[in-house]
């Protein structure tokens, strides 16, 4: 065991410690993953206002800085795809919540700096509803909503 | 072991622009078997993308994203030859890392 190993060991606490072992190549990055953040109380939310509740986000502000893209109708629920574009200077994260849904929290984007507010991905939707793009800039949240009416629903069966 | 991710990275103008398609069931947890019984949610929970061992995108992800969940974002200061490196893990805390070359 080298000196430098012990000595981060010793006195190196949490994500410091974490960056100087990915640094060193002891953990490798993929490892740090297990150090990541899940958040729980969100994605379990039932409604909106509680999945909102535990993102910290009970007052977003309606913005048209916040662009979403979905399909007018999806005839499968099972793939749906969604694209959000934040043209809110400082966009720290985007969120994708399905008002809808058993459990509306879909998905949440971490942008950090030099990445560009615009993620898109594709979710599952059990009926219509409206789709909610939420993002978190210096700290504040703001949101776009756009409804999608689905022919057959992707959750259940 | 499950399936390898496609990635698909192009660079333009600085920009570089990430494509992925992963492999995975994203089972939600709300669907009945034939014989009834509720199937166990089993979806990946967290993602992330390093650009030379720097986080250019991380995710977390709900049972409602859609199976073989596909992923497009872009990012700025990556040139042709640089290697992305992208991990997801499930909550039942199965992990793959998967690496692709700025084309």
């Amino acid at each position: 065991m080298n000196r430098s190993r012990r000595n981060a060991l010793k006195t190196g606490g949490g994500a410091g410690l974490l960056a100087m072992l990915i640094a060193a190549g002891i953990v490798r990055p993929g490892d740090a993953l297990a150090q990541q953040q899940w958040n729980q109380a969100a994605f379990n939310g039932k409604t909106l206002r509680e999945a909102l509740q535990a993102l910290g986000a009970q007052s977003p502000v309606a913005s048209d800085g916040v662009v979403i893209k979905v399909p007018e109708i999806a005839e499968n629920g099972a793939v749906v795809p969604v694209a959000v574009e934040s043209r809110i200077a400082g966009t720290q994260s985007i969120t994708v919540l399905i008002e809808k849904n058993p459990l509306p929290l879909a998905a949440s984007f971490e942008i950090p700096a030099g990445t560009e507010p615009n993620v898109s991905t594709r979710v599952k939707m059990g009926e219509s509803s409206d789709v909610y793009a939420l993002v978190k800039a210096d700290g504040k949240f703001f949101f776009a909503k756009k409804e999608v009416k689905i022919t057959i629903g992707g959750c259940g069966g | 072991m499950a399936d390898p991710m496609r990635i698909r990275v192009a660079e333009r103008d600085g920009v570089v622009n990430v494509r992925i398609l992963m492999s995975h069931e994203m089972e939600t947890g709300q669907r009945k078997d034939s014989a009834g019984n509720l199937v166990p949610a089993h979806f990946i929970r967290n993602v992330v993308a390093t650009h030379q061992g720097r986080t250019v995108l991380s995710a977390q992800w709900g049972t409602a994203v859609a199976k073989n969940p596909f992923l497009e974002f872009s990012f700025k200061g990556g040139k042709k030859g640089d290697k992305i490196s992208v991990t997801w893990e499930d909550n039942k805390g199965e992990k793959r890392t998967d690496e692709a070359t700025i084309g």
